[in-house]
């Protein structure tokens, strides 16, 4: 009864892992969903990673659409009977999820990070009040649809010798009103914030983009030598990609040390980097939020700050 | 053109305490505004309008007090507001339902405008909510919007790639806090919000016999213990000082 999805296949290998346990105690199966051209391999992937069967849904949609994709989970979630969908939570996850929703009348928990049974009962736990409180939840009716984000459940061993069942089916779907114009890739530079052990994260308080060099001048004494930033640096002023925004809307981190340089601590900021184990805060206002996040402060220019931080932290290394 | 924002009176997360005796946020005499992104809307609703002319209409559903945030998006230049009661239960469902609802109620629309999530609980589930209800098309993330007469174009912010759509009306798009820089009202505008409309719609009149689909059980509060200590004399003794510690603490590698 619990229907797997995302276009991820990653993120569906860990889906799974937690798809699978549901299903198994409430004594269901668990299904992955494929969507688009048939794909044996793949679908014999989801099975070692956990998925009691497979059910491609056959489509000629060569690129993601919500308003396609929502006709088609509402004809495969009618076909096969299913009333608790996981879906992946990333960007066409969350807008999948939620049309779905509204195409069913359905409950919908956005972000889970945590499912569990209690009393018998899908109970999910997700973060509210950017980081503040954590809202635990239960539905009331059925079908549930749930989505999860990566790297919140462990994907299963990888197990070849699990047998599922794969079953075909071309679904047809009216076509939508919106069409894709272009595609273009942004300009990434290869960080994965999410898993750095040391971030040097800049706000505004850097003036010009050449500034920014002063950070990665720390973070390349430091081990990690990952630099992060806020909102600003990357979506406003694109100095830096959007692989390094950390915060509400970019990516949440959980270094053993975070260094915000010039950043005035807005909660959207502090949402994505308030799980990090010991966090610095440089920055010339004494009265800058930031410091109330953070074990240790230094009130002053981050252009003096940091030269000298850098070499202290290099003699001390030494 | 017609064009409708969905708005939200949200409580300052910022503003938020924990109760350390009972471990749960303190939501009460918290300071509320309307939700940013909700306002980076209704700035792109007015940009339309300046261009294609028509009616900018606001829907919220909140409590009574939400009627004075209302009066600052009449202010910005929305045209009419629409505010409809909570329920005494409600949820994601209720709430996208009354809004859908609602704009059926109004009827002629071209757009609908949402922020793409609300700053206090930051789901983002309203405006494709409201979309599968509506059985219409959706533009989610958009961080740029181009409207002409018969359709619109957006480029939307997909993370790693960003995605340019089109779509013929009706349409409802949700925008990113990129996408503008909302407007403060002036002065004459503030004065001149107190004339326009702000109708009180009973939830009865909507839609009758909703029951929410999830339950909140519990809601507990994350204090975020840290040790605050600041440094702020001699900067060469601070960056010693703050050198020793990190090595105190073991993280520097």
């Amino acid at each position: 009864m619990v229907l797997v999805y995302s276009d991820n296949k990653k993120l569906t290998f860990e889906l799974l892992s937690k798809g699978s346990e549901l299903a198994k105690d409430l004594g269901k199966k668990s299904t992955a969903l494929i969507i688009g051209k048939n794909d044996d391999l793949l679908a014999n992937e989801y099975i070692s990673y956990g998925a009691d069967n497979v059910f491609v849904a056959e489509s000629d949609i060569d690129s993601f659409k919500a308003e396609e994709y929502a006709e088609i989970l509402e004809k495969v979630i009618n076909e096969t009977g299913k009333d608790t969908i996981l879906i992946g939570s990333n960007k066409n996850g969350k807008e999948l999820a939620s049309r779905l929703a509204g195409k069913l009348n359905a409950g919908c928990i956005v972000d889970c990070t945590n499912i569990y049974l209690k009393d018998n009962k899908i109970t999910t736990e997700r973060v509210v009040y950017s980081g503040n409180a954590i809202s635990v939840e239960q539905f009331n009716s059925k079908p549930r649809i749930l989505t999860i984000s990566s790297k919140v459940f462990e994907p299963l061993k990888k197990d070849a010798n699990r047998k599922g069942e794969i079953v075909k089916k071309k679904i047809e779907t009216g076509k939508s009103s919106s069409k894709i114009l272009k595609i273009k890739e942004a300009v990434t530079e290869d960080v994965n914030v999410e898993d750095a052990d040391i971030i040097v994260s800049c706000g505004r308080g850097f003036k010009n983009k050449g500034d920014i060099k002063l950070a990665n001048e720390l973070a390349d004494v430091l081990k990690g030598r990952t630099i992060g930033c806020s909102r600003p640096i990357a979506a406003d002023l694109k100095w830096m990609s959007e692989d390094h925004w950390i915060g509400l809307s970019g990516h949440k981190v959980k270094p053993k040390l975070y260094i915000a340089t010039g950043i005035s601590g807005q909660i959207q900021h502090i949402a994505g980097m308030r799980d990090s184990g010991v966090i610095v805060a440089i920055n010339k206002d004494p009265d800058a939020l930031i410091f109330k996040s953070a074990d240790y402060g230094i009130v002053g220019d981050l252009y003096e700050v940091l030269p000298k931080l850098t070499s202290a932290i290099k003699d001390k290394m030494s | 053109m017609n064009i409708i924002v969905c708005a939200k009176q949200v409580v300052d997360a910022s503003e938020i305490k924990i109760d350390s005796s009972s471990n749960k946020p303190i939501l009460e005499g918290i300071p509320k505004k309307i939700s940013d992104i909700d306002k980076n809307a209704l700035e792109e609703a007015i940009k339309i309008k300046e261009k294609h002319n028509g009616k900018i209409t606001v829907v919220t559903v909140g409590s009574a007090d939400a009627k004075e945030r209302i009066k600052e998006l009449l202010a910005m230049g929305a045209d009419e507001g629409v505010l409809i009661p909570y329920p005494d239960k409600y949820d994601y469902h209720i709430v996208s339902t009354l809004l859908a609802e609602a704009i059926k109620k109004i009827g002629e629309y071209d757009i609908i405008l949402c922020g793409e999530a609300s700053t206090d609980l930051f789901s983002g589930q309203i405006g494709p909510k409201i979309a599968g209800l509506l059985d219409i098309s959706q533009i989610t993330y958009a961080q740029s919007v181009n409207a002409e007469k018969d359709k619109v174009t957006a480029e939307r912010n997909m993370g790693e790639k960003s995605v340019t759509s089109e779509s013929s009306y009706p349409v409802l798009i949700t925008v990113t806090k990129e996408i503008n820089e909302p407007r403060l009202p002036s002065l004459m505008q503030i004065l001149g919000a107190a004339n326009k409309p702000i109708n009180e719609w009973d939830i009865e009149s909507l839609v009758v016999g909703l029951e929410p689909k999830i339950k909140t059980v519990e809601l507990k509060g994350v204090s975020m213990d840290r040790k605050n200590i600041v440094f702020e004399n001699n900067l060469d003794d601070s960056v010693g000082k703050l050198v020793d510690n990190l090595a105190k603490d073991g993280v520097l590698g």
